[in-house]
């Protein structure tokens, strides 16, 4: 009985050893990165979110899509320009419409769309519209990138095992020679964090090719991370308030088990139990 | 519903009322008063922590059904708009997702707990039938909601899941043309899904109903597994299982809102998060951990027809399960030899899921060194899954010696779970009673 007990408990260990490994597959586990959003108190960081996204806007936006944003997702409660200096005084804005950093985002854009006589046109952006795509359709997509179709932003932290330490290594991962073995081809590029390790996209990032607004020099560490921190925003755009507010629920539940088990407890003691 | 009600009403209304419909009388007799062994541990307190995941399903359920597009070309986003834009829709989708896996857990506990006490034992067995029927109708009702955010595993899922059909003789592309609703998973199955997910919902309560009075006419069973013999063996339901079940529900709720608020993500597949491709297959494609054990039972055997009609026998055993266990013994407290193979039997259900999650050919850690693959493993745990209930349970009834038994419920109570001492006067040991 001793033996067995101990077999189950290695069988138990075992488990939870190689849980993680599940769905691995054949591709490098990326590097772990300290974000500040991780963790039941962690929050983004706003200069971070708001110098990734001019890395999108610069960089990723010529290929990827964020098909699910609008311009006014930017200035809402948890976004990075929800609060924004306006001739020199921090305000925030209720409605993201108002916010004139937003406008200003959209504004730089062009969408189409239909006038008052049916004609096609193209106007300045405002904030209710969504994010253009780049290209017109996929067909065109794939014919500029040699077949591969680049995967919308909206939410791929959220759509990748291992998120944002995936994305961040991914976009880093380019400086290494490959393997003898392994046959990229013409067009292809060597990324052992990529699953099959072979990976359509060309390195995008360089030291200094985006001038940060806010002074950081652009490192290519620093604009993966900064781009990744924006992504994160991207897909999971009400974290803050989901934490904010599971930390009250926590304590009303906690409070609650409390005072149910001593009712309990009371009850009970009526009867031998 | 058993034995006589003790309600009064009080009120000239309630009296009027129930003259002539007893709905309080009936709420009364089966809530408030119903005599409950006074012994039940925390494993008999999944039943109501599984109402109230019912409830919280069917809640958010028709909220999420207010914004949600059953069509293939904007189902995708109309999920990203409840996350983003809708008002507090990221909290009620997330408390829908998790609660499909919290019910699972929940209902596996009271799976686990029903055979490990003989709940399916007479006079129980059409309880625990419909309760193998709600088990199939959720699983049914999962899968078809896990098809409607119209990701990656949704529509990959669905064809894995409908191409089963199709395993069968003759009538098996008919069939299979028949739930799709066209010649592949395409916007006709995925409206006849949305349709049946939101039906069974609602078939699920009804036989709920039915699960409950099936309860209330024997009455609980109890972790010694011996039947009520007098009232000094019962507890008025309410106060006393009112409060120890509402403590049970709470504790559940925070491990549920643990998800729900700092890991709403973990118990799905990221792939899920891209939009359903017909023209490209995800690496793996893997059902949610619920469906695991059933996913390894099916590729367990090497046909694909064998291997859909296992994976059904796997459920069709629990139907019959009452008549194949030979035991007089309910409880396993008191079955030495039993209470080993029901921990094998948790191990092994544990052990297929693991085994689903993985591709058939990694090798399992440890054990991979003498060549153990998940296929392997998956077959010997699956060998197991069965020859429990065909074997083991029904030869063990003869074999087993089943050790002493305290004489009633208020006696394990007083006096613990060994017999009553001669001279304790609480009764001499009785002789091997019948269906205890």
């Amino acid at each position: 009985m001793n033996k067995l007990s101990k077999l189950l408990a290695v069988a138990a260990v075992t488990v939870m050893v190689a849980a993680p490994a599940i769905g691995a597959g054949y591709y490098r586990s990326p590097e772990p990165y300290d974000w500040s959003f991780e963790g039941p108190f962690g929050e983004y960081d706003r200069q971070a979110v708001q110098r990734g996204f001019q890395v999108y806007q610069q960089v990723c936006s010529a290929c990827h899509g964020l098909k699910h944003l609008a311009f006014r997702h930017l200035g809402q409660e948890g976004g990075p320009f929800e609060t924004v200096m306006v001739d020199g005084v921090e305000q925030s804005y209720a409605n993201p419409n108002d916010n004139p950093v937003i406008a200003a985002i959209a504004a730089e854009y062009l969408i189409s769309d239909i006038d008052d006589i049916g004609e096609t046109i193209e106007r300045p952006g405002r904030p209710s519209d969504m994010f253009p795509y780049p290209f017109a359709n996929e067909a065109q997509a794939r014919a500029a990138n040699g077949g591969a179709y680049p995967p919308d932003l909206s939410i791929i932290v959220r759509a990748r095992h291992y998120g944002a330490d995936y994305i961040r290594s991914l976009l880093m991962g380019y400086d290494e020679e490959p393997p003898a073995d392994l046959d990229i081809r013409a067009g292809s590029y060597y990324n052992p964090y990529m699953p099959g390790m072979v990976i359509a996209m060309a390195p995008q990032l360089w030291d200094g090719m985006v001038e940060y607004a806010d002074g950081t020099e652009a490192t290519t560490e620093q604009m993966a991370t900064d781009v990744t921190h924006f992504l994160a925003w991207a897909s999971n755009p009400h974290m803050e308030a989901r934490k904010r507010m599971g930390l009250m629920v926590m304590i009303y539940l906690f409070g609650l088990a409390v005072l149910l088990y001593a009712s309990y407890r009371k009850v009970w003691s009526r009867v031998k139990h | 519903m058993s034995g006589n009600s003790t309600y009064e009403p009080k009120t000239p209304f309630t009296r009027w009322l129930d003259a002539r419909l007893p709905i309080v009388r009936l709420g009364w007799d089966s809530f408030v008063d119903f005599p409950t062994p006074r012994n039940l541990n925390y494993w008999y307190t999944f039943g109501g922590i599984l109402s109230v995941c019912l409830m919280v399903q069917i809640i958010t359920g028709i909220v999420l059904a207010m914004h949600y597009v059953p069509n293939i070309d904007y189902a995708f986003a109309s999920v990203q708009r409840i996350d983003r834009d809708v008002n507090y829709g990221w909290l009620i989708r997330s408390i829908h997702a998790v609660g499909a896996s919290m019910f699972f857990l929940a209902v596996y506990m009271h799976i686990f707990r029903g055979l490990y006490y003989g709940s399916y034992k007479a006079p129980r067995e059409i309880l625990w039938i419909l309760g193998v029927v709600i088990y199939l109708l959720m699983m049914a009702a999962a899968f078809l909601g896990y098809v409607l955010p119209w990701g990656q595993m949704s529509f990959w899922g669905a064809m894995v899941i409908t191409n089963l059909f199709g395993a069968l003789p003759l009538i098996g592309e008919p069939v299979t043309q028949w739930l799709w609703g066209g010649f592949t998973v395409g916007n006709e199955t995925l409206n006849r899904f949305f349709s049946l997910h939101y039906l069974i919902p609602f078939l699920i309560a009804g036989v709920v109903v039915l699960h409950i009075w099936a309860l209330h006419v024997p009455g609980n069973n109890n972790p010694t597994g011996i039947s009520v013999k007098t009232s000094a063996d019962t507890l008025p339901f309410h106060p006393y299982y009112t409060v120890k079940d509402g403590f049970a529900i709470v504790v559940f709720l925070l491990i549920f809102a643990g998800f729900v608020f700092y890991a709403p993500d973990v118990l799905g597949h990221a792939d899920n998060y891209i939009e359903a491709n017909p023209l490209v297959t995800p690496a793996m494609i893997v059902p949610e951990w619920y469906l695991l054990p059933f996913y390894a039972i099916l590729r367990a055997v090497p046909d694909k027809l064998g291997g859909v009609i296992l994976m059904f026998a796997a459920i069709g055993v629990l139907f019959v399960l009452p008549w194949l266990d030979t035991s007089k013994v309910r409880s396993m407290r008191y079955r030495p030899m039993a209470r080993w193979f029901f921990g094998f039997f948790v191990v092994s259900c544990l052990g297929l899921g693991w085994a689903g999650a993985e591709l058939p050919d990694t090798l399992v850690p440890v054990l991979g060194a003498i060549g153990v693959d998940f296929l392997l493993l998956g077959r010997v745990l699956t060998i197991y899954y069965f020859a429990y209930f065909l074997v083991i349970l029904p030869v063990l009834g003869f074999v087993e010696k089943p050790t002493p038994r305290p004489a009633s419920i208020e006696e394990s109570v007083l006096y613990g779970d060994k017999p009553a001492k001669s001279g304790s006067g609480a009764g001499a040991v009785p002789a091997a009673q019948p269906a205890e």
